[in-house]
């Protein structure tokens, strides 16, 4: 370009120079044309240079005041500067029914020893250390560990990538699995004390993986991630394999706001383990054992609503989600097997609505279903998969003080058809949250 | 066979969003701004060159939102983050940077843009103790109250906006001039108006106003919520009226995303006006036109 533009000026000049055919006059011309370009220029370079001159001042000026600015709001630096975030959240709870807690079945579900009711009296629940940080400017990791009576059980442990690329998140270690909606969640978080029946029924209470995440979400105006996730199947609902990733699950979720005040997310999931080997359960009769495929599908939605989308002070949510499981394998009992295909289903619909700053009531109905079948009956019925005619349902009412957004007191009745024995239980639930302040999702 | 279609979706909807991966040079850069008074500010500091989403409106309470689905997906698509920090936003900005899987946007890049950084915060707490409420460790996190700190805000996110976008310095350099001057006038015109306001006493809900009341030499002498974040308690509001029988206060400032029935139930016992305020800037008025109202709303009421 430069080369050019020389190469321009020379021929340029050589003209001026060698044609004598042009005029004085005309050179004369040039000059003042010449001497009226510079002078311009020169006022223009002028008042760019007050224009820097004054920006620099104003960045000086800018420059003094931002030290200490800078200064004042900089923490003290002490060994303890870069510890994790750590908090602590204790959930106490006085129970109380009228059947015996282990009296409790489920009939047409397989029940894992988790899956239960609460012993009745005072416990502490669960108590849960969630401790998090940022590994490095790649990864974030966080571990909870929950306390439940005198033991103690890693809940979640995991890395998380921080920007792998455009929307694209990996997570690794043990985690809650994300189909569903309050799968992810903590229990301690949940709007109820106890988990919905069909949360209870197909994952014992919660889905818990151990392997790997992947969550893409789409650039676009609106909420769209699909989620994929490998797992071991060693743990309940699958069990009993540890060759290699043999538990897969999908999900998609589509969310977004309608206008300032109503935002809703729906999510649509898989999951799937093709060998599982002997998975304990506990039985009518006797514990059993299920060998064989396994795979679920789920759809879960939530709507909320805020007054000018302001949850502080009244809030509104309506959920529900439905799972249904197919089952296809071998049952053992004692000495006995028969051939399994089962059927199972169930959904939950619940609304919480915060009516004050500080107070929030809700309503929860389950109602499941199945369909078993099998080459021996008589051994099904000892197993507790069939339901001679029964419909699990229960209906939940629970109101709730916040003092703040650290506790919660909380008190929840449920009217429980699990079996043919209805069953009245009440709960009193404490929760504190001391420590680092914990986030909100959706 | 159920893995392969999935896997055949994700391709599609792959393909589907390339085109918006790979934005045009011309294209504005997209802002995500936590509260509406940075999206406001960077208004004024990139005009047509930026494409701004605010995350909550002037009606919301920004210490309690949630990391909504829609909030996810436009964080996932800025290429700049301008919130208030000193953890404000600590209930929901965590979580939603989190899922938004965007690494424009994470702390320590360019494009998170915190402005409890670029200025001095009141009320740094020197004891951290729940049992006085919700503390912000950091400082009194509404700052945006205080012009001058604005400016100073402005002249940090100016440079950000410049870091990032390079291309367009000289635009973004012309609009902080331009904005600095009209707001240098504008704060003299503003204290002129305000200069009648000057050691009145007032009422707050919630310690949200400190950086206005030193602003305009305003004299708080009581506060609705005895605990940051925690609704007033009757023992604290008997205590109140008590002290506002014996000193009337000129008047009870509310915020108009909060509660306001302490402050109406005052205001019935004792006659005290009750000015509601909007802390930050409406959707269909700029930076300048919400710090009118203010004032206005103060001189109106002010006997």
């Amino acid at each position: 370009m430069v080369r050019y533009a020389l190469f321009a000026a020379a021929s340029a000049a050589f003209l001026l120079n060698t044609n004598p055919a042009l005029a004085s006059n005309d050179i004369e011309l040039l000059q003042q044309q010449i001497a009226a370009m510079k002078q311009d220029y020169e006022q223009r370079i002028l008042a760019l240079e007050t224009g820097l001159i004054k920006a620099q001042q104003n960045a000086q000026k800018a420059a003094a005041l931002a030290p200490q600015a800078r200064l004042a709001n900089k923490p003290a630096l002490r060994q303890n500067t870069f510890n994790p975030a750590i908090s602590f959240v204790l959930d106490g709870r006085y129970a109380s029914s009228s059947n015996s807690a282990d009296d409790y079945q489920l009939p047409g579900f397989a029940l894992n020893d988790e899956a239960g009711l609460d012993q009745a009296g005072f416990s502490v629940g669960e108590a849960e250390l969630v401790i998090s940080s940022n590994v490095d400017d790649k990864f974030y990791a966080e571990a909870t560990l929950a306390f439940n009576n005198d033991e103690m059980s890693v809940e979640e442990i995991f890395i998380q990538t921080l920007n792998l690329s455009d929307g694209l998140t990996l997570k690794a270690g043990r985690f809650f699995s994300d189909i569903g909606y309050l799968n992810a969640q903590h229990a301690h978080v949940w709007d109820f004390a106890d988990a919905p029946l069909i949360y209870r029924g197909l994952f014992g209470n919660q889905l818990s993986n151990e392997g790997l995440q992947v969550n893409y979400i789409v650039p676009a105006d609106f909420f769209l991630q699909l989620g994929f996730e490998l797992g071991n199947s060693d743990s309940f609902p699958a069990a009993g394999n540890r060759e290699g990733a043999s538990s897969w699950s999908s999900s998609i979720n589509i969310g977004d706001d309608i206008g300032v005040e109503h935002s809703w997310q729906l999510g649509l999931n898989h999951w799937q383990a093709n060998h599982i080997n002997e998975r304990g359960s506990e039985g009518l009769t006797e514990a059993y054992a299920f060998s064989g495929k396994s795979r679920i599908n789920g759809i879960d939605w939530v709507y909320k609503w805020a007054p000018n989308g302001n949850p502080k002070n009244r809030h509104f949510k309506l959920q529900f989600e439905y799972f249904e499981r197919q089952e296809e394998g071998e049952i053992n009992l004692l000495t006995n097997s028969a051939d399994f295909d089962g059927k199972q289903s169930g959904w939950y619909a619940q609304a919480v609505y915060k009516f004050l700053p500080t107070w929030r009531s809700a309503l929860r109905f389950d109602r499941l279903g199945s369909d078993n079948d099998g080459s021996d009956l008589p051994l099904l019925a000892d197993a507790g998969l069939l339901t001679y005619g029964h419909t699990p349902q229960r209906l939940s009412a629970m109101l709730e003080w916040i003092p703040s957004e650290f506790s919660r007191i909380r008190l929840q009745f449920n009217h429980d058809k699990s079996y043919s024995d209805t069953d009245n239980q009440l709960f009193l639930q404490y929760t504190f949250a001391i420590g680092s302040h914990t986030g909100h999702s959706y | 066979m159920l893995s392969k279609k999935i896997s055949a979706l994700l391709c599609c909807l792959s393909l589907l969003s390339l085109p918006l991966v790979h934005a045009n040079a011309e294209n504005p850069l997209n802002v995500f701004a936590c509260e509406p008074e940075w999206a406001a500010l960077a208004t004024q500091l990139g005009g047509d060159r930026l494409s701004i989403y605010s995350a909550t409106n002037a009606k919301q309470d920004p210490h309690h939102i949630q990391a909504r689905p829609s909030l996810i997906a436009k964080a996932r698509q800025a290429e700049l983050l301008i919130c208030t920090g000193a953890e404000l936003e600590i209930g929901w900005l965590p979580i939603l940077l989190r899922k938004a899987g965007n690494g424009n946007i994470m702390p320590g890049q360019p494009g998170h843009f915190s402005a409890a950084d670029h200025v001095q915060l009141l009320e740094q707490a020197t004891i951290l103790d729940r049992s006085k409420g919700d503390m912000h460790a950091a400082g009194n996190p509404h700052f945006h109250l205080d012009p001058y700190r604005i400016k100073q805000i402005a002249l940090s996110l100016s440079q950000t906006l410049s870091n990032i976008d390079p291309a367009h310095r000289s635009h973004y350099q012309q609009q902080l001039a331009l904005f600095t001057q009209r707001l240098d006038s504008q704060i003299s015109i503003w204290e002129a108006r305000a200069k009648s306001l000057q050691g009145k006493l007032i009422v707050v809900h919630h310690d949200s106003w400190i950086y206005l009341e030193k602003w305009l030499k305003l004299d708080k002498v009581a506060t609705l919520e005895a605990k940051l974040g925690i609704p007033p308690s009757s023992a604290h509001l008997s205590q109140v009226l008590e002290k506002m029988r014996a000193t009337p206060a000129d008047f009870i400032i509310h915020t108009d995303y909060q509660n306001d029935r302490a402050a109406r139930w005052l205001s019935e016992k004792t006659n005290i006006p009750v000015i509601s305020l909007s802390s930050s800037v409406a959707n269909d008025e700029d930076i300048f036109q919400w710090f009118d109202r203010l004032i206005n709303a103060l001189l109106e009421t002010t006997p």
